[in-house]
């Protein structure tokens, strides 16, 4: 003992408790082991590296000049039919969600049950791929919009369905106490006590969703969704580079323009 | 008691709104019309129904044969390395590309260069830029991981630049007042700030690349997605819903690690 006994060692300051420490080391050792695996065991050919500049090179000499023939032949139907896609398919998705959004809602219906069936259709319908939902409906359908929007469609469930039902939730009971005691009936609290509360999250979800959705429904003709990405899909196969030029320009062009309309959407109205 | 004025109507509670009425009478009119553009009609659609009876009749009990889980195993453990692979070089490639997209730190012409750039990557589907590397550097994983590469720099790099726009200057400014060089600046003041956020968005990221490495098989990128595309040119639809299911999960257990990941670094 020393003679004062309070000189103590002076007070460590540590930021984390030592088992968040080992939590955090065995988190960046998993990182590390996961991606040494990755690198060592992937299968990536040396030889094709090799040419990839000339490669490169080729693509955009073949793109080059762009076939702008091509394009009131063949892509601008193809272009109307994309933008119909999208907009019908987020049209039918924000109908969809909503009925499943009132489900999952849970100071609207005040089942358990209901609410975690709504809440796995939401998880399972994002959970496939906008692509992988278009093979399905391609396979029932047969080619074409119809098998595009659907999957357009039952892919936004689970985002637009997940928001709204946020908004829903966050809803205030106020003007809900009042219809009840009113006597209102339950369609009528729903458009005249929730709606207008929801109204301006709804359709910045929906604009939001559509923005995504022209994006999507733009490369879904690749797998038979119909659209631009069908056009972009002959090009390849036939390897008309310059075709395949006008189809990518077309794309990035509708893409910044539905960016530039969604955000004067935002800006306006919401 | 009728003590309402002459001449004003009495107030109805919940008055007709015009605008929104003919609004939808116009959305109606358009889902019409652009149903008729897009060739729609009931019909087709009933027998695609009669058509899902058959399939899901097929696709009925999922395919668990010994060849089929190899080949998925195969197809799975080559999606997941596309996934790491391409969130750690697109995470460590997404933070210089941010703090030059940054406006408070970078200058003028490199912070304008940095966001066009972001805005060409952000604007491209993965799918377009998996078919332009599949010419470039042929098919295989390697076409997968640039793909989402450019998908994680779009998405990161923006959130980086948007959260180093947001932070506190004090910092920066106490460590600049020191005389430091700007890779001390970087490490000590804006990096701390940011860091927090970033996992969190870099475990989105991993969640959206693990996604999408399902996705760019279809054009010849490598992973599952290549064999899901081809169980589906051969019919084999009971492992086609093997695929999907494995997919799911796995899209599942991601969204947990993400989430474990996000709690643990906040």
């Amino acid at each position: 003992m020393t003679p004062a006994g309070t000189v103590a060692r002076p007070r460590q300051w540590q930021r984390f408790s030592l088992p968040e420490r080992i939590m955090r080391s065995a988190f960046y050792l998993l990182v590390i082991i996961a991606v040494v695996w990755s690198l060592r065991t992937i299968e990536i050919i040396p030889e094709f590296l090799y040419d990839a500049p000339q490669q490169t090179g080729d693509l955009f000499a073949r793109m080059w000049p762009i076939d702008w023939s091509w394009y009131p032949k063949v892509v601008h139907r193809a272009l109307m039919e994309t933008l119909h896609t999208a907009t019908l398919g987020t049209i039918l998705a924000v109908i969809l969600a909503g009925l499943v959004s009132l489900m999952v809602a849970r100071n609207i219906t005040r089942s358990v049950v209901l609410n975690a069936v709504g809440r796995f259709i939401l998880v399972a319908t994002r959970s496939v791929h906008t692509m992988v939902w278009a093979l399905f409906f391609v396979a029932l359908f047969g080619p074409g919009a119809l098998a595009g929007l659907l999957a357009i469609a039952v892919h936004s469930i689970g985002f637009t369905g997940k928001f709204l039902a946020e908004a829903i939730e966050e809803a205030k009971p106020g003007p809900i106490e009042a219809l009840v005691a009113a006597g209102a009936s339950p369609l009528a609290i729903l458009i005249k006590g929730y709606w207008p509360q929801v109204k301006p999250a709804f359709l910045a979800i929906a604009t939001f969703r559509w923005d995504i959705n022209v994006r999507e429904s733009a490369v879904l003709g690749l797998v038979g969704g119909g659209g631009l990405g069908m056009a972009l899909d002959t090009a390849l196969n036939n390897l008309y580079w310059d075709q395949v030029g006008l189809v990518l320009v077309v794309i990035f062009a509708v893409v910044i323009v539905t960016e530039i309309v969604t955000a004067w959407i935002r800006n306006r109205i919401i | 008691m009728s003590a309402l004025p002459h001449g004003q109507p009495p107030r109805v509670a919940f008055p007709p709104n015009w605008p929104a009425r003919l609004g939808m009478v116009v959305l109606v009119l358009y889902v019409a019309y652009a149903s008729t553009i897009l060739d729609l009609t009931w019909n087709r659609f009933v027998v695609g129904l009669q058509q899902g009876g058959k399939f899901l009749a097929r696709m009925f009990p999922p395919d668990f044969a010994h060849d089929k889980v190899s080949l998925l195993l195969i197809g799975m453990t080559e999606s997941l390395q596309i996934a790491i692979v391409a969130t750690v070089i697109g995470i460590f490639l997404s933070l210089p590309l941010g703090l030059a997209a940054a406006r408070n730190l970078a200058p003028r012409p490199l912070a304008w260069t940095a966001r066009a750039l972001i805005a060409v990557f952000r604007s491209l589907h993965p799918i377009i830029v998996a078919i332009l590397f599949v010419k470039a550097v042929g098919f295989g994983a390697l076409a997968g991981i640039l793909a989402l590469i450019v998908a994680s720099l779009g998405f990161l790099s923006k959130l980086v630049a948007e959260s180093v726009e947001e932070m506190s200057m004090k910092p920066v400014e106490a460590v600049r007042a020191t005389g430091s060089r700007l890779l001390s600046v970087i490490t000590m003041s804006v990096l701390p700030q940011v860091i927090p956020r970033f996992i969190g968005f870099a475990a989105y990221q991993l969640d959206s690349n693990l996604r999408n490495s399902a996705l760019v098989g279809i054009v010849g990128g490598g992973g599952i997605g290549a064999t899901l595309f081809t169980a589906f040119q051969r019919f084999d639809y009971d492992f086609v819903l093997t695929i999907v299911l494995a997919i799911i999960a796995i899209v599942m257990v991601g969204e947990i690690v993400s989430g474990w990941m996000r709690r643990m670094f906040q």
